[in-house]
């Protein structure tokens, strides 16, 4: 094969292996196609299997089929009322996480005696996994929403942690100098230049980690809840409705991407400077 | 004003990186130290500044001895100099805010500032939008704004282009004639030194130790003249000639 790099800018004459070449950079048209492809070919190779009778409509039933489910959920109530339930208890645990992580990561990244001193700690606790927990959890708060919280907490606050230490690390000396040599304290320089200057990429990390909150979710309304996108998977079990799983499980993803985005968002309009 | 360091010295374990450094500086001189890299430059520049502590001797302004950082000795990095978020005029006012001066005495001397170094027009530009050298001149002017009675420059240029770097001396020359600053430099550039300093101190390494002094009696009225006169690449090669000595004896 060979293919060059002009070649393939021209995207002409190589045909689709100049997609795949090191250092080749489609256009935008291309690159928003192929994005576009990647959701619309795995729905038409399922619409063709579910049309074609390929599998028991039973275990993976017609996009039809699942859209309906989705129609009569969302008009009975019952859908948004799982949306609600389950991001209140993703937003409050990860909240929690994120206000305490931020401040600790910044002190563990910026004074070297605070990172000795809780850096081995987090790094075994991290590899504790959090749905381990959940019989301390349920033990100690009951089966409310305290413990479906506290999982997100746990699951999600030590990552917050360790990242945010990382992006402080990459604040340049000379800019925390320069704020000193400005008579600016302590508190200043981590306020106003070492937070700021690692806000795009708190923001990223927060924006990766909350996909975990998301996880857990599920994980903690299998367990015990009434309402929640996970608590209605499996109600949909019990009575073999694979529509129903299918629906919310597109909700889920669909959720999660929309906070994904949101996040970009936020940082887009927070930190012009970084973008 | 006087700065004054005497018999200063500092240790990294077991490494001496300077050793019984001595000078003196008072009001409106402009002094550059001169050496390669390594050499403890950098080093005796954070000390003074109070980022560093010393391992024995003393610095004092006015007579009472440096311990920390302060405004009262602005400095400016080589690099990483200015606040990315904020805009050219944010970065000059960061020092008053965050001393508590009063807003409108904030807007008053960062438009004062900003007209010194010439700027006025990149007011509400971000950093990455400036060119080197408007970036060096933004946080001159910062460091200026927080009114230091020493300013002290970490090789300030000598991240920019050539051109452009005498274009910033030819800039910085001038500034401290018109104001009588006080000005420390620091630099590997022996032209850079002689051009913009009225003395110059060539520092040695291992220890970083000062070898030589220089005062510069030159007739600055045209700074482009001057690079190119007889006496001018005289002292030039002499100085030159000294820090290469050491090359050779270092290896």
């Amino acid at each position: 094969m060979t293919v060059t790099a002009a070649d393939a800018h021209k995207g002409k004459s190589a045909g689709l292996f100049s997609l795949v070449t090191l250092g080749a950079t489609p256009s935008g048209t291309v690159r928003g196609g192929l994005q576009i492809a990647s959701l619309l070919l795995p729905l038409l190779a399922w619409a063709a299997i579910a049309s074609l009778g390929l599998v028991d409509e039973k275990f993976l039933p017609s996009p039809a089929a699942v859209f309906k489910s989705l129609a009569s959920m969302a008009e009975s109530g019952i859908l948004f009322q799982d949306i609600v339930a389950s991001t209140g208890r993703v937003f409050a645990g990860f909240l929690l996480a994120t206000v305490l992580a931020v401040p600790i990561g910044i002190c563990m990244g910026v004074y070297p005696a605070i990172c000795a001193l809780c850096e081995p700690l987090i790094a075994m606790l991290r590899y504790m996994p959090a749905a381990a927990f959940i019989p301390l959890l349920i033990i100690y708060l009951g089966i409310g929403e305290e413990p479906k919280i506290a999982l997100i907490f746990l699951g999600t606050i030590y990552f917050n942690i360790l990242m945010v230490m990382d992006a402080v690390k990459f604040v340049p000396k000379e800019l925390i100098e320069t704020t000193l040599t400005l008579g600016g304290r302590s508190r200043q320089v981590l306020v106003q230049v070492v937070a700021r200057y690692s806000l795009p990429s708190i923001i990223d990390t927060l924006r990766i980690n909350i996909a975990t909150s998301w996880n857990l979710v599920v994980v903690a309304e299998l367990v015990a809840a009434e309402v929640g996108l996970g608590k209605r998977i499996q109600l949909a079990q019990r009575f073999f409705r694979t529509d129903q799983i299918f629906a919310e499980l597109i909700v889920l993803g669909l959720i999660g991407f929309a906070i994904d985005m949101g996040f970009r968002l936020l940082l887009r309009l927070s930190c012009r400077w970084a973008v | 004003m006087e700065l004054s360091v005497q018999n200063l010295s500092k240790r990294y374990g077991d490494k001496t990186v300077l050793k019984g450094i001595n000078f003196s500086m008072q009001s409106g001189d402009f002094v550059t130290f001169v050496g390669s890299s390594g050499c403890g430059k950098s080093t005796l520049l954070r000390l003074i500044a109070g980022l560093d502590q010393p391992s024995s001797g003393s610095i004092h302004v006015d007579g009472s001895p440096v311990q920390a950082p302060g405004p009262d000795r602005g400095m400016v990095f080589q690099k990483y100099s200015l606040y990315p978020w904020l805009n050219a005029a944010d970065n000059v006012a960061f020092g008053m805010r965050l001393q508590g001066l009063k807003p409108a005495d904030v807007r008053e001397r960062t438009a004062y500032f900003l007209e010194v170094v010439g700027l006025q027009e990149a007011a509400t530009k971000l950093p990455r939008e400036l060119s080197g050298g408007m970036q060096q001149r933004v946080a001159i002017a910062r460091a200026l704004a927080t009114n230091p009675s020493v300013l002290l420059l970490d090789e300030p240029f000598g991240a920019l282009d050539l051109q452009i770097r005498e274009t910033m001396q030819d800039f910085l020359f001038k500034l401290w004639q018109r104001t009588g600053l006080t000005v420390l430099l620091i630099t590997h550039d022996v032209e850079e030194a002689l051009v913009l300093a009225q003395r110059v101190y060539v520092l040695a390494p291992n220890p970083g130790r000062i070898i030589r002094s220089l005062d510069v009696n030159l007739n600055k009225g045209d700074l482009d003249k001057l690079r190119l006169s007889g006496e001018f690449l005289q002292l030039r090669r002499s100085l030159s000639g000294s820090l290469r000595q050491l090359e050779s004896t270092v290896g």
